[in-house]
C-alpha cells in the first residue's frame, strides 16, 4: 500500500483555484523530487497536506497510510507521521526552543500512546541531533527562530524533522536561502534519516539540492498538476533546459 | 438658559452615605483623624460615584457598575477566619510573611509576627489610629491623590490595614504578604495601608486579594507607599477576587532618587475591578519598572489606571502592561506618563497589549503622554490583536493540539511582562497560576 496517495487534488485559496487535479502515488522509502515553476502550486501542496485553513480541497482525495487526510487535523497529521519543513519558518517569541521540541515530541507521542520522554533522555537526543546539525546549544536557549539567520532557521527545521522522526517528511523550498555549506549539512541530515520505512516530497525550483539528496523519482509540476514524471536525469534535463515547454504545455 | 442640573442619587450613593453616617463615630482614629474622614467623605458627597463622563473613569462607568454599596463588613467570626487560613495559595510556595486581613480586619492568630528582621516594624492602622501614633498621621494621605473619588472612599471609611516600616540600610529578605480575604459575607471592607522604606533599605511587598467565587462583595484598598532614595522596593499586588466581586484598588508611591522601584498587578479575579497606580518619582535617577498582566474571561471588567508623574530629572521608567481576554470581558488600561519641567533627562517608555480570545471581548486603551521638559525621551506602544493563526498552524504542524497550541501562545504573551518579576520564585507560582486558568479555559 502506498503511504501518500493524492488523486485528482483540486485546491483552492481565496476562491481561486491552484492545484487543478494533482496525482502523486509515493511509497514507503521513496524520495520524490517535485519541480516547476513559481506559481505553479508547489507550496500550496506541501500547506495542503500539513492541513492550512485557508487551503481549501474542493475535490480529489489524500489517504495517508490509507486514511483520509482531510478527516484530520493538522496536529493529527502531524502525530500520524506526516511533517512540513516550512518554507519560511515561523518565528515565535516568547518560547523558547526547548520548550517547543518538548511539547511537540510529548504531543505526538502521547497520541501515539508512547510514554512521554524524560527530561535527560529528551536533552541527550536533541543535544546529538543539533551537533550533527551544527547547531550551538545557545540557539535552543532562544526563542524559536527569533534572531536566528535563515540558514539556521532551516537547519532548525531539519532538527525538529530528526527528532520527530516522521514517516513522510516534505521539504517546501528547503535549499532557498542557503549557502553551499548550510545546503549540504541539511541534505546530510536530510539522508542521514533515509531508511526503507520514511518517505520524503522534496519541493524545490532548482536542481542543486537534488545533488546532494538523490531522489528516486522527479515530477514536474505546471499549472496546478504534474505534467511530467521520470527518473533523477529528469532534474538534470530541468536545469539545462528550464521549464517553458511545461509551461505551455499547462496553458494549452 | 441655564438649567441647575440636579443630580439624583444612585442607589449606591446613597447606601454609601448611610454607611458612613452610621460608622463615623466608631471608626478608629481621633478627631483630627475623624475631621479628614469628613472631608474625604465631602470630595465622594459633592462628585458622586465616577461615571462615563468623568474622563478618568469614562471606560470604568463605576455608578453603572456599582449597582449597590454594602454594608461595611463586622469583624470575622471564627468559620471565616478558619476558611482564611487556606488563603494565599496562589503565592505557591514563596516564603513570605503573611499579615492576614479577613473583610478588612486584620487577623493576629493568622498572621506571623514573630521574629520581625532587624529594621522591620508592623503594626495595624487600626491600632496606629487609635493610638494616635505621629508617625502614621504624618505618613497617611500624603501620597494618595485626595480627589480621586476612590481614594476619598477609602479615606473616609478606612477601618484597618498595614503599617509598616523598615529602617534606613536594612534588608528584608523574606517577602512581605499583605492578605485579603474575604469571607461569605455580601459587605464592603475599606482596608488602608501605609509602607515606609527608608533610604538604602531593602524589600518586597506583595498585596493580595482574594474571595469566595459566588459573593457580591466590595473591597476599597488603598497603598501609600514610601520608597526613600537609593532603597530598593518590589511590590506586587494579586488580584484573584471571587468572580462576582467588586474591587477597586489604589497604590500611591513616592520614589527617591536613585532608587529601584518595581510593581507587578496581577488581575485573575473580580467581577469589577480598578486598579489604580500613582506613581511620583520625587528624586533623580531612579529607575522603575511598572508591569502587568490581566486574564479576563466571561463578562469580567478589569481597568487598570496607572499615573507616571516624573518631578525629578534623571529618572527611567518602564511600564509593560499586557492583557488577556476571552468571552465577553472588557480590559482597560489608561497610562499617563508626565514629565514636568524641571524633570530633564527622563527615559520613559510605555508599551501596553491586549489578545482578544473572542471576537465578544473588548479592550480599550488610552496612553498619554503630557510632557513639559524639552530634553526627555518618551515613548507609548499600544496593541490589540487576536492569536496569530500561521503561529498557531506552525505548532499544530508539528504535533501540538490547538488547546494546547494556544495556551503556549498566550503564556509566551504574558512570558514578557512576568518574567520582569525578580523574584523566581514568585515568577514560576505567576505562570503556575496562568497555566492554570489556561487550563480552565476548555
Amino acid at each position: 500500500m502506498a503511504l501518500l496517495e493524492v488523486k485528482n487534488l483540486h485546491v483552492a485559496i481565496d476562491g481561486k483555484e491552484i492545484l487543478k487535479g494533482l496525482d502523486l502515488t509515493v511509497n514507503a522509502g521513496e524520495v520524490h523530487a517535485i519541480m516547476g515553476p513559481n506559481g505553479s502550486g508547489k507550496s500550496t501542496l506541501a500547506y495542503v497536506l500539513a492541513g492550512r485553513d485557508d487551503y481549501t480541497p474542493t475535490a480529489g482525495e489524500v489517504r495517508f497510510d490509507g486514511k483520509a487526510l482531510f478527516d484530520m487535523a493538522p496536529d493529527e497529521r502531524a502525530a500520524a507521521g506526516l511533517f512540513l519543513a516550512f518554507q519560511y519558518p515561523l518565528e515565535i517569541p516568547g518560547v523558547a526552543t526547548m520548550t517547543f521540541l518538548r511539547t511537540a515530541l510529548n504531543a505526538q507521542r502521547k497520541k501515539r500512546g508512547d510514554a512521554e520522554l524524560s527530561t535527560p533522555e529528551f536533552i541527550k537526543r536533541v543535544r546529538e541531533l543539533s551537533g550533527r546539525l551544527g547547531i550551538d546549544q545557545d540557539m535552543l536557549r532562544r526563542a524559536v527562530n527569533v534572531g536566528f539567520s535563515g540558514g539556521e532557521k532551516k537547519r532548525n527545521e531539519i532538527l525538529q524533522m530528526a527528532l520527530l522522526e516522521p514517516r513522510l517528511a516534505v521539504l517546501d523550498e528547503t535549499d532557498s536561502g542557503l549557502d553551499i555549506d548550510a545546503l549540504k549539512i541539511v541534505a546530510d541530515g536530510v539522508n542521514s534519516l533515509r531508511s526503507p520505512q520514511r518517505s520524503f516530497v522534496v519541493i524545490t525550483h532548482y536542481q542543486r539540492l537534488l545533488s546532494y539528496i538523490v531522489p528516486d523519482i522527479v515530477h514536474v509540476l505546471s499549472g496546478g498538476r504534474i505534467v511530467k514524471t521520470g527518473g533523477k536525469e529528469l532534474a538534470l534535463e530541468l536545469e539545462a533546459r528550464g521549464y517553458a515547454e511545461y509551461q505551455e504545455e499547462a496553458a494549452a | 438658559m441655564n438649567a441647575e442640573l440636579t443630580t439624583i442619587k444612585t442607589a449606591a450613593e446613597a447606601a454609601l452615605a448611610d454607611a458612613f453616617a452610621a460608622a463615623r463615630d466608631r471608626l478608629p482614629g481621633d478627631d483630627a483623624v475623624a475631621a479628614r474622614r469628613d472631608a474625604a467623605f465631602d470630595v465622594f458627597a459633592r462628585a458622586g460615584l465616577p461615571h462615563r463622563r468623568v474622563e478618568d473613569w469614562k471606560y470604568t462607568d463605576l455608578r453603572a457598575l456599582m449597582r449597590d454599596a454594602k454594608p461595611l463588613a463586622p469583624p470575622p467570626d471564627a468559620a471565616a477566619k478558619a476558611r482564611a487560613k487556606s488563603a494565599g495559595a496562589i503565592t505557591g510556595d514563596v516564603e513570605t510573611r503573611r499579615l492576614v486581613f479577613v473583610d478588612g480586619a486584620f487577623v493576629a492568630e493568622l498572621s506571623d509576627l514573630a521574629g520581625l528582621e532587624p529594621g522591620l516594624t508592623v503594626s495595624t492602622l487600626a491600632a496606629a489610629l487609635a493610638a494616635g501614633d505621629a508617625a502614621l498621621t504624618a505618613h497617611l494621605g500624603k501620597l494618595a491623590p485626595a480627589n480621586d473619588v476612590a481614594v476619598a472612599l477609602n479615606t473616609a471609611l478606612m477601618g484597618d490595614g498595614a503599617v509598616i516600616r523598615v529602617t534606613a540600610g536594612a534588608t528584608i529578605a523574606r517577602p512581605l504578604q499583605l492578605l485579603f480575604v474575604a469571607s461569605e459575607r455580601s459587605a464592603a471592607s475599606f482596608v488602608r495601608s501605609v509602607i515606609v522604606v527608608e533610604r538604602g533599605a531593602r524589600a518586597m511587598v506583595i498585596e493580595s486579594h482574594e474571595g469566595p467565587p459566588a459573593v457580591d462583595y466590595q473591597v476599597n484598598a488603598a497603598v501609600e507607599l514610601f520608597v526613600g532614595d537609593q532603597a530598593h522596593v518590589d511590590h506586587v499586588k494579586l488580584i484573584g477576587e471571587g468572580g462576582d466581586a467588586l474591587h477597586v484598588s489604589s497604590l500611591a508611591v513616592a520614589v527617591g532618587a536613585r532608587a529601584r522601584f518595581n510593581s507587578f498587578s496581577f488581575v485573575a479575579g473580580g467581577a469589577v475591578v480598578r486598579n489604580q497606580l500613582f506613581l511620583n518619582f520625587d528624586g533623580e535617577g531612579t529607575v522603575a519598572a511598572i508591569r502587568g498582566a490581566s486574564l479576563l474571561k466571561g463578562r469580567q471588567h478589569a481597568d487598570t489606571t496607572l499615573v507616571a508623574n516624573h518631578i525629578a530629572p534623571a529618572c527611567q521608567s518602564r511600564e509593560v502592561f499586557k492583557t488577556v481576554l476571552d468571552d465577553e470581558a472588557h480590559g482597560v488600561f489608561q497610562g499617563r506618563i508626565i514629565v514636568r519641567p524641571h524633570a530633564q533627562k527622563t527615559d520613559g517608555k510605555m508599551m501596553t497589549q491586549a489578545l482578544l480570545l473572542s471576537e465578544r471581548a473588548e479592550a480599550d486603551n488610552k496612553p498619554e503622554l503630557e510632557i513639559f521638559a524639552d530634553d526627555v525621551q518618551c515613548g507609548h506602544g499600544a496593541t490589540a490583536g487576536a492569536l496569530d493563526d500561521e503561529l498557531k498552524f506552525y505548532l499544530m504542524a508539528r504535533g501540538i493540539p490547538a488547546a494546547a497550541a494556544e495556551a503556549l501562545l498566550i503564556q509566551a504573551f504574558l512570558g514578557e511582562a512576568i518574567e520582569g518579576i525578580e523574584h523566581a520564585g514568585l515568577r514560576e507560582a505567576l505562570m503556575e497560576a496562568v497555566a492554570a486558568w489556561l487550563k480552565a479555559r476548555k
